[in-house]
């Protein structure tokens, strides 16, 4: 009977129908009904359980994208919690991102950075400075702030920071290798924040402590987006750009290269690659992504100010990496939407409840233990209980598997091809 | 001709002098062998050539031009390879893996071409695939191209090894060992498989070993090295009768 059943599961055709069943379910009841967080959260599950499906890798792009770009927008339109919605969801495209990069650095590469927010920051601060007043402060020429039809080239100019950024400190910081990197790096997270904090005198750049208020909105096509429905489209079309990306990037030389720095620098300089260079690349492309997002948030938030940057951050995005599983693509991406949906929406809707209890005098709990004001103590033991039980994360990082058959070269080709070979290098060595 | 000279190396770590004033040529398409006792310099000698350590002082020039103070990457991409004597695989990564690392310095592909996937990355990484794969067909290794390194046994992991240093097209291979651990059916395979290797290549090889019959089996010249100083050099013949190398490393067995 079990293993009937198992068969039935395993089939393509009994995959499409209960996955179409359980998406038509969890979206009618998203798009229906009042309070609905769990059927949304089970909605944006169905994407996990499309990727354990038996089917082709291009039909589930297809049908990811389907559900991204058109009925998780549509379906959570229905209730009044909509822009609450969409408000975690683009900050779930922010934080994949992010941890997408931090994934190139800490997962493939193998350097621990614990001041990965720093990259993220300066992403930000570069949109926020170029769209308000701000940058008039030192600006020699140029009308500021930059319209909103400027936040598309800040995506890239606010990457390209990153870029430098990343160099700027791993040249640097790369002189020392494991715990002694994570120390440094973490300084210089905290350096970075701090020269933000400060740097509103002698000249006013970021606003220091204060921050930066009323960044410009972007603009397309003449429309501003203020809106968390319109930010989800931009957020998607990024995440979907870093994620093709860092796929790419992968099963690439680079991300070969990484691969062999992180299991072994010695053999891998052997091998002709230079360290440095491949360890500055992992940086730079690593802040790249967090940096592109950065620029998002701040158009998002439309504030920003040092304490969004914290150590806290890092290790935050830390920990989706190392919950998901180092190294692997479809891991972070899962361990960054648990993370991020934990924090914004279980931890407060647990809250919520919890407050509402105490308010009908059921149980007291007093404000300190409510679940919001419990993250480090969650991300703490989510750590400890993954390196005991499950080291390798949600989804452990996979090899490619490479086909024998589509490698063999014929065989009378080559025996060819060899002789006439040797037959030159004889001749060669007797020359 | 000779594909390496070196002349006068010597290497002080702090008051211990590791290799002193040790001179050797190596000639293009020849197999030698560097022996000698434990703790002789032999893998510091090594290390030397492959840029890991800088020498105190001497030359080393790899077909005339000097490749003292270049980085390992770079002297790699002169052509010069290596295996090491404690095993140093990417242990994560899989058999094919880490054969495509070696040919690194061969794949000419861009950032532009990775992020694009350009129909010449493709073509460029499926030529390096199919590459690769001949090569671990070469050493019996083709079966296990999706398994991880760290998973095979001792025996196919020394020859990933060395299919590793080849996939970088080197003109000198250094082998540190690449019979150690080996049962003998093994050792018997490798020996030949380097005896081929050399001439289906075109790759010149330097190698230390301890495992005497492999050594004579495959050397044209071999150097021994005793306290970080040559003592001897010739022919296999040669050394097994020479009395120096006999007090210092062989021992009386070997003459017999």
């Amino acid at each position: 009977m079990k293993a009937k059943f198992s068969s039935f599961l395993q089939h393509k055709w009994s995959q499409v129908i209960l996955f179409s069943v359980f998406i038509a379910v969890t979206s009618s009841a998203l798009y229906f009904s009042q309070k609905s967080v769990v059927s949304f959260l089970l909605l944006l599950a169905s994407l996990l359980v499309l990727h354990y499906m038996n089917l082709k890798k291009v039909t589930k792009w297809i049908v990811a994208a389907g559900l991204l770009f058109f009925l998780i927008p549509f379906a959570s339109s229905g209730g009044p919690a909509f822009q609450s919605y969409m408000e975690v969801a683009t900050m779930v495209g922010i934080y994949i991102s992010m941890a997408l990069g931090l994934n190139i650095v800490v997962g493939m590469a193998g350097l621990l950075d614990l001041g990965f927010v720093a990259f993220f920051a300066v992403g930000a601060y570069s949109y926020s400075i170029f769209a308000t007043p701000q940058a008039s402060n030192f600006m020699p020429f140029g009308v500021y702030p930059l319209g909103g039809e400027s936040f598309w080239a800040f995506l890239i100019i606010g990457g390209i920071c990153a870029a430098i950024a990343g160099v700027l400190i791993g040249v640097p910081v790369l002189r020392v290798k494991g715990d002694y990197l994570a120390i440094v790096t973490l300084g210089f997270g905290e350096i970075i924040r701090i020269v933000f904090n400060n740097l509103d005198r002698p000249i006013n750049f970021t606003g220091g402590a204060m921050g930066i208020s009323s960044v410009t909105p972007p603009k397309i096509f003449g429309i501003e987006l203020v809106f968390p429905n319109q930010f989800y489209f931009v957020t998607l079309v990024i995440l979907l750009f870093t994620i093709f990306a860092v796929l790419r990037l992968e099963h690439s030389k680079l991300g070969r290269s990484w691969k062999a720095v992180r299991e072994n620098e010695i053999a891998a300089q052997a091998m002709g690659i230079p360290l440095v260079k491949t360890k500055l690349l992992a940086f730079a492309l690593g802040a790249t992504f967090s940096g592109m997002m950065g620029v998002v948030f701040a158009a998002k938030q439309a504030f920003i100010d040092p304490t969004s940057f914290t150590l806290m951050e890092s290790f935050t995005i830390l920990v989706m990496v190392v919950l998901g599983g180092m190294g692997s693509v479809p891991g972070v991406i899962l361990g960054a939407a648990v993370v991020t949906v934990l924090n914004l929406q279980v931890l407060t809707e647990l809250t919520n409840w919890v407050n509402q209890l105490s308010l009908n005098g059921i149980v007291s709990i007093p404000d300190a233990l409510s679940p919001a004001k419990m993250q480090k103590f969650i991300f703490g033991a989510i750590l400890v209980l993954f390196a005991l039980y499950r080291p390798k994360g949600l989804i452990p990082s996979k090899n490619k598997i490479f086909d024998a058959s589509k490698l063999k070269v014929s065989k009378k080709t080559e025996d060819i091809e060899n002789k006439d070979s040797v037959v030159v290098e004889n001749e060669k060595v007797q020359v | 001709m000779d594909i390496l000279e070196v002349t006068n190396l010597t290497k002080e770590f702090g008051g211990l002098t590791a290799n002193k004033d040790v001179s050797m040529n190596v000639k293009e398409g020849s197999i030698t062998a560097v022996i000698g006792p434990n703790g002789a310099g032999k893998t510091t000698f090594f290390n030397m050539i492959t840029g890991v350590y800088q020498p105190t002082a001497g030359e080393i020039k790899l077909k005339g031009q000097s490749i003292v103070g270049l980085k390992p990457d770079e002297v790699a991409k002169k052509g010069i390879s290596r295996t090491f004597q404690n095993i140093r695989l990417f242990g994560e990564m899989s058999v094919i893996e880490n054969v495509l690392v070696g040919m690194h310095n061969h794949l000419k592909t861009s950032l532009f071409g990775i992020f694009l996937s350009l129909p010449n990355t493709k073509k460029e990484e499926l030529q390096a695939e199919q590459e690769a794969y001949r090569l671990l067909e070469y050493f019996e290794l083709s079966h296990l191209i999706n398994e991880k390194a760290n998973n095979l046994s001792y025996g196919a992991q020394r020859k990933l090894e060395i299919a590793r240093a080849l996939a970088t097209q080197p003109k000198l291979i250094l082998l540190d060992e690449p019979a150690a651990g080996m049962n003998p059916k093994e050792t018997k395979e490798l020996t030949d498989i380097i005896k081929r290797m050399g001439k289906e290549f075109g790759v010149t090889i330097l190698l230390i070993e301890h495992d005497m019959k492999l050594v004579m089996e495959l050397s044209e010249q071999i150097f021994v090295l005793d306290h970080g100083e040559k003592i001897a050099e010739g022919n296999p013949e040669a050394i097994r009768t020479n009395p120096k190398v006999i007090e210092a490393y062989l021992g009386s067995a070997a003459v017999q």
